[in-house]
């Protein structure tokens, strides 16, 4: 099996309170892997470690076949760890190119060359037509695709997406489900997103891992994890299996 | 490579700065000695102004200690010349590193520890403020009793020593803004240039889309207080005294930054334009408070803020955006 990224045992406490509990999973290569569960299950914690934003307590993360876990952020994206974050955090005075374009530069010199790589994410991302404005003038919808197209300027191997669906409208939804889709079946770029939205999570994932309390109950194929016991009881609800 | 440094130039900008630029490269010829001081003066904060806002404007880092590295500056070129009879230009050299060194230390304290925002704009007060004490009690370049360079005869001019002709410090202003000007372009067209947008715009998110912030801040100090030094070994040839009570002070560094922040932090062209503007004021309320016969002290000091004042509350971004726009030169945000 050839794991993308593979997570062991993998702990973050603050102060008393556990804020993920030795979690271990596999990213594969090529898949699309979404962690769900209640807010507050430690899901973004995990995803700050896995970008390096902070080291866990214990257990460790390989990415690549390399341990990453003590790698500061800039080091963990230049390895090929894309990331966007939940608040989205575009560059707010630099036009909606530009944002692109410092992605590019993670792996190229010339700035020609990486705005020609920023026009390719940017038609990507449906964001082409509006690259000269700046990106504090944009909406939340466009900010959050312009989050998406930074990250993956940066020629990630892995995309983290931190909550990409919030706040967005259905048809916002399944436009984003569909980019990420056409990503991943054209690029073959692997995906990790953390996601409340069940209907993209179900229309994405692959694979599942449910967060409660900071432990994994569950993991497993989507039709199956939405039917266990434990996950419907603790996160979705019984209404979420007819949805 | 010029093709290359015009890329992006619209005509009309070309034309408007190749105007100014013989404007003032013919200046010296019809301005009289007072309006020549004026000039130099103005050059001598565009340039410093240009370099400063390397720091703040491209890469966000408030530094409110310049005058550290004009006093750096002009205190090895001149103790060199002094002492060993070594060369402006050679003492550049040394300038340029002494400066380049003492950036690059307070930036490894203060990106090292984290020290962000008005914190590393006091580092860079104290820093300026040591320097300031400790220079007044630092015998080899006299301490408080003030270092003083031979003065020489306007006969001839002597470029390689520095000694002449205000005329000939004019242009060496001139040419150094010039060249500053293409440099910070090229510098904000470049990979280093869009790093420190990032950075400056979200520190955070830079780093999440793979930039060693702290490489590129240090480089950001390091490329501002060589610069600005430059200025400095320019300040000690051309008033031939120097005192720390002076150099140092923190008047100095603020002067240093209300240019650019009057002509548009981050623009390329805000700098050289703020220059003009607040020189220009104060020379005109001077010369408008005397026509008046106004002779209370202070008064031209309160006319300035009040002005400035003004301004700022007017046009916050500063004026060169506002002018850009007027004038009709969108050019497009590097």
């Amino acid at each position: 099996m050839s794991a993308l990224l593979s997570v062991k045992g993998v702990s973050k406490r603050f102060r008393g309170l556990v804020a993920v509990d030795r979690v271990s999973f596999d990213v594969e290569k090529g898949g699309v892997f979404a962690v769900i569960g209640p807010n507050g299950a430690g899901k973004t914690t995990l995803f700050n470690m896995i970008a390096g934003m902070f080291p866990p307590d214990a257990g460790s993360i390989a990415f690549d076949g390399d341990r990453i876990d003590e790698l500061p952020p800039d080091r963990v994206c230049r390895r090929g760890i894309g990331r966007t974050f939940q608040i989205v955090r575009p560059f707010p005075g630099l036009s909606v190119e530009d944002n692109a374009v410092v992605g590019a530069l993670m792996h190229r010199y010339s700035v020609d060359d990486a705005r020609a790589r920023a026009h390719e994410v940017l038609r990507r991302l449906d964001l082409y037509d509006k690259r000269e404005q700046r990106a504090s003038s944009l909406t939340l919808p466009d900010r959050k695709r312009l989050e998406v197209a930074r990250a993956l300027a940066t020629d990630p191997k892995l995309l983290l997406l931190d909550e990409v669906m919030a706040g967005l409208r259905p048809t916002e939804t399944d436009r984003m489900v569909a980019i990420l889709q056409s990503l991943n079946r054209d690029t073959g770029l692997t995906i990790l997103l953390i996601e409340h939205v069940m209907r993209a999570v179900m229309a994405l994932a692959s694979h599942i891992l449910v967060l409660h309390h900071g432990a994994a109950i569950a993991e497993g194929r989507p039709e199956q994890v939405v039917r266990d016991r434990a996950v419907i009881d603790s996160y979705l609800g019984v209404e979420a299996i007819d949805a | 490579m010029i093709a290359r440094l015009l890329d992006g130039v619209s005509r009309r900008t070309l034309l408007m700065l190749g105007a100014l630029l013989i404007v003032l490269i013919a200046a010296p010829l019809f301005a009289g000695d007072y309006l020549l001081t004026v000039l130099i003066l103005i050059l001598y904060f565009a340039y410093i102004g240009q370099s400063w806002n390397i720091m703040m404007g491209f890469a966000g880092l408030l530094s409110l200690g310049h005058a550290l590295y004009v006093g750096l500056g002009a205190y090895t070129a001149a103790a060199l010349y002094v002492h060993f009879g070594v060369g402006p230009w050679f003492g550049l050299l040394a300038a340029v590193p002494v400066a380049s060194l003492a950036g690059a230390f307070i930036g490894f304290l203060a990106f090292r520890f984290r020290v962000a925002g008005v914190y590393f704009a006091i580092l860079t007060i104290a820093f300026a403020e040591f320097a300031r004490v400790g220079f007044d009690h630092l015998g080899w370049t006299r301490g408080s009793a003030g270092l003083f360079l031979p003065v020489a005869q306007y006969a001839h001019n002597d470029l390689w020593n520095l000694r002449g002709h205000p005329a000939m410090f004019y242009y060496i202003l001139l040419a150094a803004t010039t060249l500053a000007l293409i440099g910070c372009r090229a510098l904000l067209r470049s990979r280093i240039g869009y790093f420190w947008l990032a950075i400056r715009e979200d520190e955070e998110a830079a780093r999440s889309a793979g930039i060693d912030v702290f490489r590129y801040k240090m480089i950001a100090v390091v490329i501002s207080a060589g610069m600005t030094s430059f200025a400095g070994v320019i300040y000690a040839f051309y008033y031939n005294n120097l005192f720390p009570e002076q150099v140092f002070h923190i008047l100095r560094s603020i002067e240093i930054i209300l240019g650019p922040i009057v002509g548009g932090l981050g623009t390329l062209f805000g700098p050289i334009l703020g220059a003009f503007i607040l020189t220009g004021l104060s020379e005109t309320l001077t010369a408008v408070l005397n026509a008046l016969g106004v002779d209370i002290p202070g008064v031209k000091q309160v006319f300035y803020g009040v002005c400035l004042l003004l301004v700022i509350t007017a046009l916050p971004e500063g004026v060169w955006p506002w002018l850009r726009a007027r004038i009709g030169l969108k050019e497009r945000q590097p």
